[in-house]
Order: structure tokens, then C-alpha cells, then sequence
């Protein structure tokens, strides 16, 4: 284990840690930035400049910015006053150390994670953009195709969920039935 | 180096926390989050597993990643549009207090 994997380890996992625990979602929010910009880094680290930039693109760009929406207009902002955690909490984190358990006993007997080759020392050859752009337009178009219709039907769809369910004209009628029962006091 | 097995128990222990998380927390945002966190320890195998592999230029793990990233990112878009909608028609985002189908 090198220095740098054991301090972007430690920073990953203690903010992932907060994000799960703090009490502030606006604090759990800060925090998941930081375990998703760890995540980052371990990508660059593993020789994925691409994947790594499109994690600091999509997750600290985008979906952290969606993340604090979210808790601004659902008021999560203001501090809780009940538990935050559910009353069966214990059994969720028993099923968590089950599951972290039965992961770490398969990791270390399995045999497959040992390659008697070892990996390519130098792979910066062989990831960039370039290539990556080649096989998207090549062996993996279809799935590119069909990621564009996904996000697609998820933009229109996430626009039709939030929006309001009344119509803006029964809106604005019940607004001036109100503003006429005012005026008749 | 470092050894493949320590992505390996980062990731495993990555995915309990969001596991742990996505059981426990009331607040429908953050049980979203750990979701998330999972997804995150998924692509981190991915990665980990294309690196140590014998032939890296095929490039498969960071395709894998690239669609999960897109994927999990239409995801989170719905996901948090569905909890404003709730938020809208209960109150509330807890979500042991949304728990009538009729509304």
C-alpha cells in the first residue's frame, strides 16, 4: 500500500462516513463532495484520467448541486428535530456489517484477484481520449445510443414529476376567488 | 503498486457505509445518497479490475464506468424529482411517515 492510495483512502472513507451521519444535510452534502472527489482521484490514481474528469464532472459537478436543490426546497435545511436515524436502525446496520463481512471474507480467499502477470506498468498509451471516442463510435455505439435516449426520458420525465400538479390557470383562479373573499371582509 | 485486493476492501467497505446508510437514515435525500455511495463503490471495482487486468487497452472497465456514471446520473435526476413531488403532496421527506398508498 502506497502513501497517497492511504490518505485518498482515509479522506474517502471518513467524509463517506459524515455524509451518512451528520445530523446537517447541508453538512452531509459537503461531505459527499468529498468522497466523491476522493473517488476521483482513486480513478486518476488507477491510470482513468477520462473516467476520473467525468466523476468530477457528473457526481461533484452536477449531482451534488441537484443533491443541496433538493434539500433547500425540501426544507432539509433546518435542523432536524426527531431522531434522524429510523427505529429499526440497528438491524439496517446489522445487515451492513453482514454484507461488509461476507464481501471481505470472498476478496481475501478468492483467487482470482491475484494475476501471476501483475498489471501493465504503463497503460497512458492505451486510454486516450482518442481511443476512448474510437470504441464509443464503434464497438460500443449502441449503448452510447441508447445512455442519449436514457437521459433523455429522464430530463423530461424528472421535469414532469417535480412539476406542480395543478394547472397554472385554476391556480390563478383560486388565488382571486381568495383575493375576492378578502376584499368582501 | 498497491495491491489490488486494498480497491478491493476500500470499495467492500465503501458499499457498507452506503448500504448501511440507504437502512438506516429517515430522510429520503440521504437514503438517495447511499445509493448513490454504492453505485460509487461499484465503479471503483470496475476501474480497479480493468487496471490489474492482462490486456487494459481493450478499455472495458472504463467504458463500464462511463455508462454507469451516465446511468446514475439519470437516476439521481429522477430520484430527487420524485422527492420533491413528495415533499409537495406530505410535507415531509421522512420516510417512516410516508407511508399511506391513498394519500
Amino acid at each position: 500500500m502506497t502513501l497517497p492510495f492511504a490518505m485518498i483512502a482515509v479522506v474517502t472513507l471518513s467524509s463517506a462516513v459524515a455524509a451518512m451521519s451528520l445530523r446537517n444535510l447541508v453538512h452531509c452534502a459537503l461531505c459527499l463532495v468529498g468522497t466523491f472527489g476522493g473517488l476521483a482521484a482513486l480513478f486518476l490514481q488507477l491510470d482513468a484520467q477520462f473516467a476520473g474528469l467525468a466523476q468530477v464532472l457528473v457526481y461533484v459537478g452536477a449531482v451534488a448541486i441537484l443533491i443541496v436543490f433538493a434539500i433547500l426546497l425540501t426544507r432539509g435545511a433546518e435542523p432536524a428535530q426527531q431522531p434522524i436515524v429510523a427505529g429499526s436502525w440497528f438491524i439496517g446496520v446489522a445487515v451492513a456489517a453482514l454484507t461488509f463481512g461476507s464481501l471481505v471474507v470472498t476478496v481475501i480467499t478468492s483467487s482470482a484477484i491475484t494475476s501471476p502477470a501483475g498489471p501493465k506498468l504503463d497503460v497512458a498509451g492505451d486510454v486516450t481520449v482518442k481511443n476512448i471516442g474510437a470504441r464509443l463510435m464503434t464497438d460500443y455505439v449502441l449503448p452510447l445510443e441508447v445512455v442519449a435516449l436514457l437521459l433523455t426520458a429522464a430530463l423530461i420525465g424528472a421535469v414532469i414529476i417535480a412539476m406542480p400538479n395543478e394547472a397554472p390557470d385554476s391556480k390563478l383562479k383560486a388565488e382571486s376567488s381568495k383575493l375576492k373573499k378578502s376584499t368582501n371582509f | 503498486m498497491t495491491p489490488l485486493i486494498c480497491y478491493m476492501l476500500l470499495a467492500a467497505l465503501l458499499f457498507s457505509i452506503g448500504l448501511a446508510g440507504a437502512l438506516t437514515r429517515r430522510n429520503a435525500i440521504l437514503v438517495l445518497v447511499g445509493i448513490e455511495l454504492m453505485l460509487n463503490a461499484a465503479n471503483l471495482n470496475f476501474i480497479a479490475f480493468w487496471r490489474y487486468s492482462e490486456h487494459p487497452e481493450a478499455l472495458t472497465g472504463v467504458m463500464f464506468v462511463i455508462f454507469s456514471i451516465g446511468v446514475a446520473a439519470a437516476e439521481a435526476a429522477v430520484g430527487l424529482a420524485l422527492i420533491i413531488a413528495v415533499y409537495r403532496h406530505y410535507r415531509t421527506t421522512n420516510l417512516d411517515q410516508v407511508d399511506s398508498m391513498k394519500g
